[in-house]
């Protein structure tokens, strides 16, 4: 076997007649940073749901963090422990956060450890407080989420993904549901992330995201993986239709850049990223 | 004066008898309630069915009818029940249909993302049912089911149909030795007022207390 953390061989996964992934093969090496693409109805949602088993594949081969998993298959005990086994490997970070809202942000980051790490309290609380220092958001551990901002909701989620100590977390399009203003600071706890090396596969529609975080970019478009490769070294430029949200698709509303400036970014200590992708 | 100075040591004990059959009542059919929403919630058609049944039936059917059914009717099949035992059995039961209902109108309620985040990290069902989702359905949950409380405590009066002394037990017969209906029944609703305004009370402290994390 290869290095592969992840590897997913003819994917293939259907809501009623609609079939949303049509054989998709993936493989995501230990501490790189995959950024899926796609517009909305692509299966890029349900690729990473299917990662976590969030969504049970139809047809396909799953091999995650060491346990490969057959679909079909027939339900079994040692089939639902495969299943635990996977999902407490990958920590998924969801698009409308999820957090727990009866709980503090704290007491959301420790469930996991709790749970399903079976940690004692007194560690839990030393690594959760650890990690919501790291997102920023040490002084608000003792909130509700009802009383924190969309960014601030998002950090404690990602706090909580981190705190299963996984070994590759998944982002569903984790700045959509945000304001423009509170992307960034979702995406600086992002990018600081990638940049210490966990492995992660993000769905997202932030091309300068992409372009400056990615180690491999991939394109989904009607269910299959239409385009992959390094964000600078892709052969040729995906089509434009891919990587941008299906709303406004007619006319120059499209052609309009719809990301925030470079300066952004550069802020923040990156290196100019190359302009040949997502162009 | 004299009335209700005489009346008014049978008159606590019918209140005991009250409060007993609407309190027991009340925590048994929560626990019998929990074990039919979960059946309701299960992933075996078998278990759903039964949920299903039961409260058609017990939903479906006047509280008086269940409570002779009890009390007057199982004897004919050798089952002798004493009237308490009868009125708490039938009170419970009755009342377990409709908590059962209010407790998953307060599950369906939590949000999907909630067990997929649960899910998500590998937690086990049990404990998302503990940790997660019932919280939350609790307080979805404590407004209907504090009327059904309420309304119990109303329903513990049918019980004197079946001999149970209670509170409408006491004041009909109170009312039936001085010929003071009007006062006897006057003061045994008075007095299942005070209980309900009690408990509506309580009711909202709980739900001041489940908004917290929400404010």
């Amino acid at each position: 076997m290869s290095s592969a953390l992840i590897r997913v061989d003819g994917l293939r996964k259907s809501f009623g007649d609609l079939a949303v992934l049509k054989g998709v093969d993936l493989i995501v090496h230990k501490g790189q940073v995959v950024v899926v693409m796609g517009r909305s109805g692509s299966g890029k949602t349900t690729l990473i749901r299917c990662l976590n088993l969030l969504e049970e594949p139809d047809v396909g081969i799953l091999t995650i963090c060491g346990t490969t998993i057959l679909y079909p298959g027939r339900r079994s005990r040692e089939r639902l422990g495969k299943t635990r086994r996977i999902r407490a490997g990958t920590a998924m970070v969801f698009q409308y956060f999820n957090l727990f809202p009866h709980m503090t942000a704290l007491e959301n980051v420790l469930e996991g450890p709790l749970a399903v790490r079976s940690m004692s309290r007194k560690e839990a609380v030393a690594l959760g407080e650890h990690l919501l220092a790291r997102v920023g958001l040490l002084e608000k551990r003792h909130e509700h989420p009802a009383r924190l901002s969309g960014g601030q909701k998002q950090r404690v989620a990602i706090a909580r993904a981190l705190a299963m100590e996984p070994q590759v977390v998944l982002f569903d399009e984790p700045t959509s549901a945000l304001d423009p203003e509170l992307r960034n600071e979702v995406l600086v706890v992002t990018r600081e992330l990638a940049g210490e090396g966990m492995t992660m596969i993000v769905v997202t529609h932030e091309v300068q995201f992409a372009r400056e975080a990615a180690d491999h970019v991939i394109f989904m478009d009607g269910g299959v993986v239409l385009e992959q490769g390094s964000p600078e070294s892709s052969s040729t430029p995906p089509p434009t239709h891919a990587c941008e949200p299906s709303v406004p698709s007619t006319n120059d509303i499209a052609a309009r850049p719809r990301r925030r400036p470079l300066a952004r970014w550069q802020d923040h200590g990156r290196t100019a990223p190359s302009k040949r992708l997502l162009q | 004066m004299d009335l209700l100075a005489q009346a008014f040591p049978l008159l606590l004990r019918g209140l005991g008898i009250t409060l007993l059959l609407g309190f027991l009542s009340f925590v048994l059919g929560c626990v019998l309630g929990s074990l039919i929403v979960l059946a309701r919630i299960s992933r075996l058609r078998l278990l759903r069915g039964v949920a299903i049944a039961y409260v058609s039936v017990f939903r479906g059917t006047p509280l008086l009818i269940q409570i002779m059914l009890i009390y007057y009717g199982l004897p004919q099949l050798g089952v002798e029940i004493p009237s308490l035992l009868a009125a708490v059995v039938s009170l419970t039961l009755y009342a377990a249909a409709y908590l059962s209902e209010n407790f998953r109108a307060g599950i369906l309620a939590v949000d999907r993302g909630q067990w997929e985040a649960a899910q998500s990290m590998g937690m086990r069902y049990p404990r998302t049912l503990r940790r997660v989702v019932l919280p939350q359905a609790a307080r979805v949950a404590t407004p209907p089911v504090g009327s059904r409380f309420i309304a119990l405590m109303k329903d513990t009066s049918l019980a004197s149909a079946v001999t149970v002394v209670e509170l409408t037990r006491v004041a009909e017969s109170v009312g039936t030795a001085s010929f003071r209906y009007m006062e006897a029944f006057l003061l045994a609703g008075f007095v299942y007022w005070l209980i309900n305004a009690l408990l509506s009370a309580a009711q909202g402290a709980v739900e001041r207390r489940l908004e917290r994390a929400y404010a």
